[in-house]
């Protein structure tokens, strides 16, 4: 960078020399700069996003027809044998269907972020407590989040211990069959994510102009009717944004359960049995093909949302 | 109008659940961090408080047997080189894309937006074949590279700020004799104060708190960061809940002091963050 700046600081001698008359056109070597410059900027992050994005995109696409290991220098291609193998081994293709239970988890999660948004945006006593109480459990790490919930859901543990407390004694293993595994930590994941939304729409409902809802009471609107003409179309853009990353969310769960049940008791998810295939099973062909699915249901339900909401602030340039 | 204070009522009635909802499993990990394992194993109940409030004994085990210590050295290493990085290359990259006009400009800005949409996690199969490559495989760097080299949200967040930065401070400098370097360094990048602020926060919480990327790419013992060492505690400690629990504390104090202090910047940064 130092030597940069000398020379360009140099530039200005060996431009006047040639000052004849007529008008001089800008020097060959000054163009040539100007056209470099924003080049320099990028070549560092064009690099990194070349190397840690699109090449492994690429790499993937490539070792998906192939049966690679993923440490041997052989490999043989085989065509689409590992996505026939995928579509037509059904306990590959079930942990999809894991991801309903978080899916239907959003559905709760981003009902109780709104609820909570449009509340906590009236006047309320200790609204800054409950909104950090709120928000607090978004920014706590995954693992201390996954052990306080194994002590939670144990048996004897802060559940059940509650539940006695109320007179209602039970010894249901919490994450001991499927189901109740399952609903159990897509509630860890509503416990977990409702902050972030619920912050996310109160910052959209406080950027409605405060005079609109003055305006709104002295007509006699009641709460229910600000909600649905006001607060509800201010937010919209940013609602429509949180249904996708809920989509893609539920998709691609993968620390929760990983770190609670390591994904036991059919609770597996599409990321943790990819993570298994490639790293433990050394089947890199074979995961390969399971995350080039992934990624095509991920970019094509960003795609659809992207078709139904226009969103013409997202543009870069 | 006694509906209305109805009302009122079932709100506040809300908001004091979730508040239950969301404290008690947090405040029951912190009483049991505070009980022996002959508390423990008297089995008094998750709700039962501690017989002495001021045992700290689980936390020493924790710190030592634990390997917390190193583990919060890993995770400062990492956070500082990772958000210096992405600081730089989420500015230099805004002012480059904001400032300057050039071939294939559209392709590239086209690069950065589609690479926001592609989720990290679907793509560590073959990124482990190329941090692998470089020799980057249980070491330090391999998070350090992908927590800088990933990162388009802040590109995002620097580019707003780039954008509402006057061309005319650019044009007086560069009439003065300054070059484009001089103009990033001494104009730009001072200038993006907020901004970088609200990376820095950001970026450190997501930083601090990841799990994916140190389990696959560092499984060595030494290299462990807050996440992976507090995993770790599942094999040995295995049903002493008192010692599991003082990790897991010791892993949220941070964070809760954190966003005690800085919390109007914490709403705005994931604001920010998350709007783009």
């Amino acid at each position: 960078m130092m030597t940069d700046t000398t020379r360009r600081a140099a530039r200005p001698v060996t431009e006047a020399a040639p000052a004849g008359p007529g008008p001089v056109p800008a020097p060959r070597r000054a163009r040539l700069w100007r056209r470099v410059t924003p080049w320099l900027f990028l070549i560092a992050p064009l690099a990194l996003l070349i190397t840690f994005t699109y090449a492994p995109i690429v790499d993937m696409v490539a070792y998906s027809f192939t049966d690679w290991d993923g440490v041997s220098p052989e490999l043989r291609y085989t065509g689409a044998g590992n996505y026939r193998e995928l579509f037509t081994r059904p306990e590959l293709f079930e942990v999809f269907f894991v991801s309903g239970y978080y899916l239907a988890a959003s559905v709760v999660q981003i009902a109780g972020a709104l609820y909570f948004a449009t509340v906590l945006s009236f006047n309320v006593r200790f609204r800054n407590f409950f909104k950090g109480v709120l928000f607090f459990p978004y920014l706590i790490n995954g693992v201390a989040i996954g052990f306080v919930f194994l002590y939670f859901f144990q048996d004897g543990g802060t559940l059940d211990s509650v539940l006695r407390l109320f007179g209602h004694d039970t010894d249901h293993a919490w994450l001991g069959t499927p189901e109740s595994a399952n609903v159990s930590l897509a509630g860890v994941s509503v416990w977990r994510y409702l902050g972030l939304n619920f912050v996310l729409f109160l910052g959209a409902i406080q950027s409605v102009p405060g005079e609109l809802y003055e305006a709104a009471e002295l007509d006699g609107a009641s709460r229910w009717h600000q909600f649905r003409y006001i607060i509800a179309p201010g937010i919209r853009p940013i609602l429509s944004l949180t249904v996708i990353l809920s989509v893609s969310g539920s998709l691609s769960v993968f620390e929760i359960p990983y770190i609670m049940t390591g994904g036991a008791t059919g609770t597996e998810t599409f990321v943790i049995q990819t993570v298994k295939l490639a790293f433990q099973f050394n089947k890199t062909g074979l995961a390969s093909a399971a995350a080039v699915v992934l990624l095509l249901i991920i970019l094509a339900v960003t795609w659809v949302q992207r078709r139904l909401v226009p969103d013409d602030k997202v543009e870069l340039v | 109008m006694t509906r209305r204070a109805a009302s009122r009522v079932l709100v506040y009635l809300s908001l004091v659940l979730a508040t239950l909802v969301v404290l008690l499993p947090l405040a029951v990990v912190f009483l049991t961090s505070l009980k022996t394992p002959k508390e423990m194993a008297e089995d008094s109940g998750a709700l039962a408080l501690p017989d002495d409030p001021f045992n700290l004994h689980n936390y020493v085990t924790a710190f030592q047997d634990g390997r917390m210590l190193s583990a919060f050295g890993n995770t400062a290493v990492i956070l500082v080189a990772a958000i210096g990085g992405t600081v730089l290359i989420g500015s230099m990259t805004a002012y480059a894309i904001d400032r300057f006009t050039f071939r294939f400009k559209k392709l590239v800005v086209a690069l950065f937006l589609v690479a926001a949409l592609v989720p990290g996690v679907t793509t560590q199969v073959a990124t482990f074949q190329i941090v692998n490559s470089f020799g980057m495989f249980d070491t330090l760097w391999a998070p350090i590279a992908l927590y800088m080299g990933t990162d388009i949200v802040s590109i995002y967040i620097f580019l707003q700020f780039v954008r509402s930065i006057p061309i005319s401070l650019d044009e007086s400098a560069r009439l003065e004799g300054a070059n484009a370097f001089t103009i990033y360094r001494r104009i730009i990048f001072p200038l993006l104060k907020p901004a970088i602020a609200t990376v820095v926060i950001v970026k450190g919480i997501n930083v601090y708190n990841d799990f994916y990327i140190p389990f696959l790419y560092m499984p060595s013992e030494d290299l462990g960061v807050i996440s992976t060492s507090l995993f770790r505690f599942k094999g040995p400690f295995g049903a002493h809940w008192e010692t599991i629990s003082a990790g897991t504390v010791l892993v949220i104090l941070p964070t809760l002091a954190v966003f005690l202090l800085l919390q109007r910047f914490i709403y705005n940064g994931f604001m920010r963050g998350a709007t783009k």
